[in-house]
């Protein structure tokens, strides 16, 4: 039961206001989930500071305010590598309301944008903590502990077709994940360096697929490599049931998506 | 527990009431406000029966906190009729059939209502993508997405 709400100029004065009886509160479209079924904190904590939706561009990457929607990341003219995934969260509303912040908090099934960002390798700069920023997968690992969001350090592919995005869902346009997948795949002289292949709906939150990116890495993107990486898909993966589609299930289609994905990217 | 003062503009109009803490925009329109338009329907962003519009865009005022909207402009489907004059889109539902049961009808007249207002000549793709996060469990979609391209076709002839 809510008894309080607090709004803050700044996220440093939200972060200060933060404890263990309290949530932040972004867009709102996970967390009024829970005020409304009466299951959260006792405070709704939240912050209208301006650097929240900002959007910078720097030379090969791009730093995304924790507060921006995905409607913003959609409508962005330098971000249109990113704007088929924010098109894939929800609907319409939800894009109005949806934060990236908050995307690296969405519970299984929910978080596509999150898998993208993992396979561009974002690093993320947490409220309240100087230093390097913090690579995502250490903040998905560590999510419920990790503190407020400021902003999001993308790197920005150096060729479109180096990036590209997959969500499979039973309903369309508007359907929850059977699982998403993002791969970067940057090439040098045809081969692939730096593989980076995630899963989302895969496992508890976000999984990269270490084991297609070992077998993608100093490849070219021909059909006997997509081959192997489709064999390999769900190692170390765990997916879950749920409604949507059965442990089962999952492992079975996933190499058949991430086959699609990778066939996508060679045809260019 | 402490209620908050919230002065806004309802369409058009500036009201103000007091919003209990923790309060959705949905319960604080109906119960505060007394705008009944918004219905609704799952309370976790799904449905989109109680879509509104906040500074022109499309929310789930079931999922939006009261307190957000202090100072900004809400529409809804109450205000889109002129006295007794109703909206286009109004017009065009009915004519279309495009309303059963009529629970899902003001969020659909609410999304449908954003969509031409950013883009008065969409194309069928348009206006299916517009209302896809708006459930309908009745019509089947097709007389809703004949309605509101009757209606741009409509606007567009006036």
């Amino acid at each position: 039961m809510i008894e309080a709400v607090e709004t803050h100029r700044t996220l440093a004065d939200a972060q200060r206001a933060m404890g263990s009886d309290a949530i932040f509160m972004a867009g709102g479209t996970l967390v009024m989930r829970d005020v409304n079924a009466g299951v959260t904190a006792t405070r709704i904590v939240r912050s209208t500071d301006p650097a929240l939706t900002e959007i910078r561009l720097s030379g090969d990457g791009v730093t995304i305010g924790a507060g921006v929607t995905m409607d913003m990341i959609a409508a962005h003219r330098d971000l249109t590598f990113l704007a088929p995934v924010a098109r894939a969260v929800g609907g319409p509303q939800i894009r109005n309301m949806a934060t990236v912040g908050g995307n690296l908090f969405a519970p299984h099934p929910y978080g596509d944008f999150a898998v993208a960002l993992l396979a561009l390798g974002a690093r993320v700069n947490v409220a309240g903590q100087s230093g390097a920023p913090r690579p995502l997968a250490d903040v998905l690992r560590d999510r419920a502990r990790v503190g407020l969001i400021a902003s999001i350090q993308v790197p920005r592919p150096q060729a479109p077709g180096d990036f590209a995005f997959l969500k499979a869902s039973r309903i369309k346009p508007k359907g929850v994940s059977v699982l998403s997948i993002a791969a970067h795949l940057p090439r040098q002289g045809g081969r692939i360096r730096g593989a980076r292949v995630a899963f989302g709906a895969m496992g508890p939150m976000p999984l990269q697929a270490s084991a297609v990116e070992r077998v993608l890495d100093g490849q070219s993107l021909d059909a006997a490599t997509i081959a192997r990486a489709a064999q390999v898909a769900v190692e170390g993966l765990d997916p879950p049931t749920d409604a949507l589609a059965t442990t089962w299930y999952r492992r079975e289609v996933a190499g058949v998506h991430l086959k699609r994905l990778l066939e996508r990217m060679a045809r260019g | 527990m402490a209620k908050t003062p919230i002065v806004f503009v309802l369409n058009g109009a500036e009201r103000a009431s007091f919003a209990n803490p923790g309060e959705n925009l949905l319960e604080f329109l109906r119960r505060g406000v007394g705008d009944l338009s918004p219905k609704y329907g799952c309370g976790q962003g799904t449905c989109g029966a109680c879509t509104v519009t906040v500074d022109g865009a499309t929310h789930l005022s079931c999922l939006t906190l009261a307190e957000s909207v202090a100072g900004r402009r809400v529409e809804t489907a109450a205000g889109l009729a002129t006295g007794a004059t109703l909206h286009a889109l109004q017009e065009a539902f009915m004519e279309n059939f495009a309303a059963q049961c009529g629970y899902c009808t003001p969020g659909m007249l609410v999304s449908a209502k954003a969509l031409l207002d950013r883009n008065p000549s969409p194309s069928r793709e348009d206006v299916v993508e517009a209302i896809s996060g708006n459930i309908c469990r009745c019509t089947g979609y097709e007389p809703i997405i004949e309605a509101v391209l009757s209606a741009a076709a409509r606007r567009g002839r006036t």
